[in-house]
């Protein structure tokens, strides 16, 4: 690697990278991960120091800072460093970093743009499929050796022909959209707003949305609005046919009214990729062969930790460079967010 | 028509039986306690068999039944009636197409995506209650793999047409090549396989079509390579391919159907890149409705001497 070539006045030339937390990527690849010749990692979970200590100690070096999901950028950490002029976070999602501190400070923010919107709309696809064949649990009973004692196992639900409500219609919704019309899925969404050349049908709000249709799968990003989003309400109207898949943020649903539709079946069954408080799970749903589940890896294939790795090293070479980011975040036209860890 | 003779071969749908019995008279041939003595006293009463994917007419069956005069097969597929000996003996035969096209394409798709995206493996993780922070289960890319599919018929066109939608390249192999199709042609299995990273079965089994997934095709297929079928058992020598998955030769397989059902290679039971199904292609409610009244209105077209809805012979 380049940097073990480098002699150590020129290593402390380079700008530093701050990192509060090992991202996914440093856990599953080792810490080169996001290597760069242009630039070094300053590991705070490497030192013993309490994090406020730590970042007071380093304030003056400190000109970027790299996060992931899993790590938020409080506006407490942002004004202990006022030389901060850059964040990228690996994840999707922006709920764990304060925007509009962000913005206050003039601090650019890099996202992960649209390299994850195929993996997520595949995901929210797959659980779908999932969920209406039953096939992990079909998978379950024949790896168990039920077929051959207990014999034919239950019909599922046919794709063609049902009613998708996609919740927020953005780059992912949009690939979930596309990949569905060819299995004969009538597509409508709800979104902040109308999306003037979407050919698909538009619901003012969700639990008209879910009145309407067989399928929700939520595709938003969490903020104050759509903390809560799907009710008590909308799964009622989602109703006893119905399904839901999240591949977003927990919270968006209420998780406590979820758990309670499921295990009553007041809906057919769901699909989450995503929980309220992981790495805990409601146990109400280990017992329920009408729900598929996964620990928060719809982005999580090398594929994407491939593009992921070239668009943050891109980006924080760009700013070091004083060049334009790659996928800069609009901070302009912010919804309101609290910067509320998922 | 109650008095016209039907004889079920299996238990394949309640709708199906409960419309059956309103309508004909109903034999369920596996509550009979023996076959051989059930047929010698009842050939003069049957003039229809009911069959399905796990059994039908072959000829012992149809020579003993000299009234026969249709097999109405609860499937798209018919490998299990004998159709030369059907022919020759003006015996009508119909199965159900069309109407589950859509639901073994979409499983075709879910077990791609189960199989790469490890959505079952996932699952079990999650269900262990053993999830903690900082465990993470990496898993495939789907989009823009490259699907390789035998058989581009009516299922196999359903199978492409939704990969496209993943951005998925499509290749085939046929019997023969369609020039009016705008994916890459194969002229042998063993090609295609080499080329694709998804190979799906999706041909009808005929003797020419059985054990076609045999070492060759598998070793093309290589390490990374995954097999999807939903076509029939006997498409692929399963042996070999148990090794090859055991041994990791193979990268993986979505399977929903098998040489011997219900019958499941337990050596199968243990590998996380397998994904087992009991034979549920067209197993959803609204498909099998579909087929129970395609068979009924098959048997009720025939005895009304109207035409076939979906004769094959």
């Amino acid at each position: 690697m380049a940097a073990e070539d480098q002699s150590q006045t020129s290593q402390s030339d380079l700008p530093y990278v701050l990192i509060l937390k090992p991202p996914p990527s440093f856990v599953l690849f080792g810490d080169h991960f996001f290597h760069s010749p242009n630039f070094q990692y300053l590991k705070a979970y490497e030192s013993p120091l309490p994090l406020p200590h730590f970042l007071h100690t380093h304030a003056q070096s400190v000109q970027a800072l790299l996060s992931s999901g899993g790590a938020p950028v409080t506006a407490d950490t942002i004004r202990l460093l006022p030389r901060l002029g850059l964040v990228v976070t690996t994840s999707q999602g922006l709920n764990h970093i304060d925007l509009s501190e962000c913005r206050r400070r003039g601090i650019a923010v890099a996202g992960a743009g649209t390299i994850f919107s195929a993996d997520c709309a595949d995901s929210a696809v797959g659980l779908l499929i999932d969920v209406l064949r039953k096939i992990s649990a079909a998978n379950r009973y024949v790896k168990q050796g039920l077929w051959s004692s207990q014999g034919i196992y239950p019909l599922g639900y046919k794709l063609g022909g049902k009613h998708v409500g996609i919740v927020g219609l953005g780059s992912i919704g949009t690939e979930v959209a596309k990949r569905l019309e060819p299995f004969g899925c009538s597509i409508s969404y709800n979104s902040r707003s109308k999306k003037p050349l979407v050919p698909y049908t538009f619901y003012p709000n969700v639990v008209e949305l879910a009145a309407n249709c067989d399928a929700l799968i939520i595709c938003c990003a969490l903020t104050d609005e759509t903390h809560h989003l799907i009710s008590k309400e909308a799964l009622l109207a989602l109703g006893k046919d119905g399904v839901i898949i999240n591949i977003a943020r927990g919270p968006i649903i209420d998780e406590k009214e979820l758990v309670h539709c499921l295990v009553k079946g007041e809906i057919r069954g769901a699909g989450l990729d995503v929980f309220e408080h992981e790495p805990d799970v409601p146990v109400e749903l280990f017992a329920l062969d009408n729900v598929v589940m996964s620990p928060h890896n719809a982005v999580f294939t090398r594929e994407s930790f491939d593009d992921l790795c070239k668009l943050v090293v891109g980006n924080l070479e760009a700013f070091f460079s004083n060049e334009p980011l790659l996928t800069p975040v609009a901070l302009d036209d912010l919804p309101h967010f609290s910067g509320r860890k998922d | 028509m109650e008095s016209i003779g039907v004889l079920l071969a299996c238990p394949m749908n309640s709708y199906l039986e409960q419309q059956l019995d309103k309508r004909f008279k109903l034999y369920r041939f596996w509550t009979v306690p023996d076959k051989s003595s059930f047929l010698a006293s009842h050939k003069d009463s049957i003039q229809a068999v009911v069959g399905n994917a796990a059994a039908g007419a072959d000829a012992e069956l149809i020579e003993a039944l000299p009234k026969l005069e249709i097999v109405a097969s609860f499937s798209v597929g018919l490998d299990k009636i004998d159709l030369t000996k059907c022919k020759e003996k003006g015996i009508r035969v119909t199965n159900t197409p069309d109407v589950l096209t859509e639901d073994v394409a979409d499983l075709a798709i879910g077990l791609m995506l189960a199989v790469l995206r490890k959505l079952c493996e996932s699952d079990r993780y999650v269900r262990s209650g053993k999830w903690k922070r900082g465990d993470y289960v990496l898993t495939t890319k789907f989009t823009g793999k490259k699907v390789g599919i035998i058989g581009l018929g009516r299922i196999g066109m359903a199978i492409a047409k939704r990969a496209e939608a993943f951005s998925c390249p499509i290749s085939y192999y046929s019997r023969t090549e369609k020039p009016e199709i705008k994916y890459k042609y194969y002229p042998s299995v063993v090609e295609l396989a080499a080329h694709c990273d998804i190979l799906v079965v999706a041909c009808p089994l005929t003797k020419e079509t059985h054990h076609i997934i045999n070492r060759e095709v598998i070793n093309a297929m290589g390490p990374k390579g995954v097999l999807i079928n939903i076509g029939r058992g006997p498409h692929v020598d399963e042996p070999e391919l148990v090794s090859a998955l055991v041994e990791r030769r193979l990268g993986g397989a979505g399977l929903d159907v098998f040489e011997n059902e219900p019958y499941v290679p337990e050596e199968l039971f243990g590998l996380d890149n397998v994904v087992l199904l009991p034979h549920v292609g067209s197993g959803t409610v609204e498909t099998r409705q579909a087929m129970a009244d395609l068979v009924i209105g098959n048997l009720e077209a025939h005895f009304q001497k109207k035409p076939l809805l979906t004769p094959v012979v």
